[in-house]
Parts: C-alpha cells; structure tokens; sequence
C-alpha cells in the first residue's frame, strides 16, 4: 500500500471562465457572474477581484464602480458551467481514476498508483493543468500533498503565487522551504478553520499555518474537539481524511426513474417530477444544504427504436439557493413545461439538484426575505418529520398554483454555449 | 452527451436507480406481457438473429473526443463554397493544428474561421474565398488558435 499522495484541482475563477472561454470580446475584461436573479456577485475574474470587489456583494452597491471601469456581469448560467464542470472531472478521471468530486470546480485526486506514469507527482500535476487548459480552455491550479489539508495548502499557495506556475507540490519541496511558506499564510486560510475558530486561534497567538501545525493535537482536542485535532496532524502529513470521507454534503442529488407504464401526458410526467422534485428535496435538507438550480429530464425508451425517439433537459435556475420543496417544484415544473413534447411515449424522468451548497455559508442576495426563510423553514420541519414518522409520501405539496419565484430576468446570461443548437458561440 | 437537447440521461447520470418494490413488479409485469405478445406473434424465426449490430451514431462518426469538442455555428462567407453561412463547425480542442487545417482563432477579439497555413514558421489566415486578404502573424505567439475544426456539418431541410 502506497502512502497517500493527494492532488486537488480547482478552475480559476470557474464561473468567470466560462464566460469569457466563449467569448474573447471579455477576455482581459473586468467580469463578474451574479447570483440569480442578479442580486449578488458570486464570481469574479481577476480582473474584478484586482478591484477589491468581495464576493456576496449585491450589484447595486457596485454599480458605479462596474461603470467606471467597464465591468460586465452575467446572470449565472448553470447550463454552461454544468458541462465544463463535467468536461474537467472526466478530462481527471481519465487521469487519475481515484478522485472525489469536491465541487463543481474542485477534484481531490489520489495520485500514488498513478504519478510515476507521468514522471512524478509535480510532473503530473503540470500534465493534468496543462491538458485542462487546451481540451477546455479553462485555467487550473493543482496543489499536491500527502494529505487532503496539504493538498488544499498546496492548491493556495499556487493560485496565490505566481512562482508556482499553477501547480504546487509540496511532496518534493524541501521542509525548510514547506515550513517557511507555512509561517506565511494566515491560519484562517487553512481548510476547515472558519472565520470564529480563525479568531480564537489568534487569541492563543496561532497566527500562521506554521503555527497551527506546531500546536500539540492535545491541545486542539482539548480546545477545539477531534476536528481540528485531526486537521493539526493532517498538516504535519499524517493523513486523516481519505477520498470519501469529507464530502458527506453531495454536491449533486439526482432522482431518477424508468417508468413501469408508457407515459405520454404531461399530467404523468409532472407528477413524477413533483416526487421526484420533493424526493430530491428531502434528501437536500437531511444534509443540511441548498441547490442553486435544478435540472429535468425526460426520455423516451432508446432501446425501443422502432418507436419515435426524443430526449431533453433543461436546467432553471432558482432565485435564491433554496431548499424549499415548493420552490424546487415550481423550478422543476418550469423546466418541464419547456422541454415536454405530446406525441412521445416516455420512459423516463428525472431531476438533478445543482450547485449545492451548504445552507449555513449560503451568499445572502437580494431577495432575501428573513421571515419568509424561517416560515419556510418551519413548514419543510413539519413535512420531514411527518413523512419520516409515516413514511415517505404522508404530506405531499399541491403542485399547482405557486408562486412562480423561478420566473426570472434572463437578460444577462450568456448563451448556453455548449448545450443549446440555437445559441451555439458564433465564428466568422 | 451532456446535459442540454438530446442528452441521454441514462448514460449521463451515474446513479444507482431508486425502483421501489412495486416499480419493479411493473416493470416485470411489463416486461412479461411484451415477452408473450412476441411470442405469440413468431411466426419464422429471422435469419439475422445473432447479427444485430449497434445503429449508426453520427456523434461517434463525427467526434472523436467528447470531452475536448465543441460545436460553432459559421457566419459569414469566408469558407464559401466549402463552408456555408449557418453550417455547424466540429471543433477538437484537443488537435495540434497543423498547415492546411481549418481552425477557429482569436482575431481582433472575435472568433475567426480560416486556413492556417504556415509559412516558413510564420503563421497565415487565409479564406477559402479569394474575395478575402490572408492575414499574416509574425510568429507563432501572436496567433491564438481556439480549436481546430475536425468536421463540417450542414443540414439542407
């Protein structure tokens, strides 16, 4: 068994990659992606971030700024990010077959078994930037270590620093060299330190990542519990964390199902995408997180050729994070309503929550309305419980006559690039 | 093949199906009633059984790696008469272009499309159409390449 050698791999500014990848009118433009319903900025290109501009400001509060110096936001554009996202983690697992999808942009990969196939582990780690970037077009950072906490390090000293070239290998660098970049960044930096445990921290004169991985585990245990106990040791490369165990939150929920009967009504289809919809929504508030946009889609039998074929899908965005069976449903249904064809005998449907987030660390927009929140809060508690007493199904939601909160302003998304005939990027 | 118009869901999406006991039994039950009407219907058995082969798949003819693809829509008369206004260009990220290609570039912050021809290490633009001027580069550095276009597609109705 080898020891553990851990690579991670995020997109650069992911979202406002995507932009300007189909689009080299922005290409060194100030750009930034805006949560829907245009309230908050939730990307930046480096461009804006050069600006001072932080994430989770509302658009309003730069607007003057944006004039000034000609910065372009984009309405989020799921689709688009969606199939780059796929792009980069399948481009990885060609690569590397051991890997966890962190996020819609990030890959921890475990490198061991594999690295000696391209001459190393910082050779690799060069290979896997480098065939993002031409196949997709996208820019990545890859930070490796022989452990999660060090590779996420890794991964943050070379987007921070230019030296680097976009892959830091911390398996190969000298200790002096490692310990000193260590007593460089600030604690609050390190991954699973959050901004109060950042300050208590500092309290104890903990300042620099040197710092906290020179602290004794007991005293992390004794202050801070098991976890940071654990974060201490995986900075000084003793691994604790493998592939599978952080990730509990899913970053994608997907519900799906073959039908037992033919279905060609929309009636059906919309009632299995209503259960599929509260299905997927159940499962979103058992790990405490919010989908920024859902996905539908319905087929028809593809082994049945003979019988007129017809597959679509179609991503909508919400307004607000949210899990909120209603709103997912009024979403699901909204994309349902555009892809459904009569004449077709389907087979099968489903839906795909997107962009899950935690709900604690959910950007705040716009929109928000904190009383409506904790009424909504309230009455999915009601639902979960009564349908995990009696059994799944118990409450259902009626679906019709909601509030349709999925009704946006599309004005500023960009078109659906690589997922749309009617809005393919344009050459002369 | 991904998410969008015409994605196949049950190759796109890789998790377990959550058939309940009573989809199953409807399945099965659907299952077996299609298995008897078959039956009932065999009259002779068809030479061709065994030889059943995969339907033709223009995405396979026409991309060679998914990943890397991706489709332009041509505007413009540039690539006349090969290359049509409307015509959807397959473009391989992935494909180190080579003198003679047909390649998407940046040019003037727009995407182009055009022959590369390389001129004794110096890069060249030319149009299929002899009513446009090449455009010539100083060296390599100065031309971006986007992609090269490894297949043209055209629909007539």
């Amino acid at each position: 068994m080898n020891a553990p050698i851990f690579t991670l791999v995020d997109v650069n500014n992911f979202y406002a990659s995507c932009e300007s990848n189909f689009n080299p009118a922005i290409a060194n433009v100030p750009v930034c992606v805006l949560s829907n319903g245009e309230g908050c900025v939730v990307a930046r290109s480096k461009e804006v971030k050069a600006l001072g501009v932080k994430m989770g400001t509302p658009w309003f509060q730069i607007r003057d700024l944006a004039k000034e110096h000609g910065i372009i936001a984009f309405s989020s554009n799921y689709a688009l990010y969606q199939n780059m996202s796929q792009r980069v983690h399948s481009i990885l697992r060609d690569m590397s077959p051991d890997l966890e999808t962190y996020s819609i942009d990030e890959c921890f990969c475990r490198v061991d078994t594999v690295a000696h196939l391209y001459g190393g582990v910082d050779e690799m780690g060069h290979a896997m930037k480098d065939r993002i970037k031409q196949w997709t077009g996208l820019a990545v950072c890859a930070g490796s270590g022989p452990t999660k906490t060090l590779a996420k390090f890794a991964n943050f000293l070379a987007k921070k620093n230019a030296v680097f070239n976009g892959v830091c290998d911390l398996i190969s660098m000298p200790k002096p060299e490692r310990l000193r970049w260590m007593a460089g960044v600030d604690v609050g930096d390190v991954w699973g330190v959050g901004q109060r445990i950042a300050a208590r921290l500092r309290a104890m004169h903990i300042n620099s990542v040197l710092d906290l991985r020179n602290t004794s585990p007991k005293t992390l245990r004794a202050q801070f519990g098991v976890v940071m106990e654990r974060t201490g040791n995986e900075l000084r490369g003793i691994s604790c964390l493998g592939l599978e165990d952080v990730p509990p939150p899913r970053k994608q929920i997907i519900v799906s199902r073959s039908f037992g009967a033919v279905v060609t009504s929309f009636d059906e289809l919309r009632e299995s995408i209503v259960t599929y919809a509260s299905t997927a929504a159940i499962r979103l508030r058992e790990q405490g997180s919010v989908a920024a946009a859902i996905q539908v889609f319905v087929s028809t039998n593809a082994f049945k050729t003979d019988e007129p074929q017809y597959s679509a899908s179609h991503v909508v965005p919400l307004v607000d994070p949210s899990d909120d069976t209603r709103e997912l449903i009024a979403a699901a249904l909204a994309g349902l309503k555009s892809i459904y064809r009569s004449g077709y005998w389907y087979k099968k449907s489903g839906v795909v929550l997107i962009d899950i987030s935690s709900k604690e660390i959910r950007q705040r927009t716009l929109f928000d309305d904190d009383e409506a929140r904790d009424r909504s809060a309230r009455l999915m508690a009601v639902l979960d419980r009564a349908n995990c007493e009696f059994g799944r199904g118990t409450l259902t939601l009626a679906a019709a006559g909601l509030a349709p909160r999925w009704a946006l302003r599309f004005s500023k998304r960009s078109p659906r690039y690589t997922t749309r005939w009617d809005e393919l990027p344009i050459v002369k | 093949m991904y998410s969008g118009q015409n994605m196949r869901p049950n190759l796109l999406l890789q998790c377990p199906s959550l058939s309940a006991p009573t989809l199953l039994r409807a399945n099965l039950a659907q299952n077996i009633r299609w298995i008897t009407s078959h039956q009932l219907r065999a009259g002779f058995a068809s030479p061709a059984i065994g030889y059943e082969e995969k339907e033709l798949d223009l995405n396979e003819f026409l991309i060679r790696n998914p990943v890397a693809t991706f489709i332009f829509s041509v505007a413009g008369d540039s690539m006349a008469p090969g290359i049509e206004e409307g015509d959807k260009v397959i473009v391989d990220r992935s494909v180190t272009p080579k003198t003679r290609d047909i390649v998407v570039a940046v040019v003037d912050s727009e995407y182009t499309l055009k022959r590369l021809m390389i001129q004794r290490g110096r890069p060249e633009l030319h149009a299929d159409n002899p009513a446009y001027k090449p455009r010539c580069f100083d060296d390599a550095e100065q031309l971006e390449i986007w992609g090269v276009v490894t297949a043209v597609v055209r629909r007539y109705s």
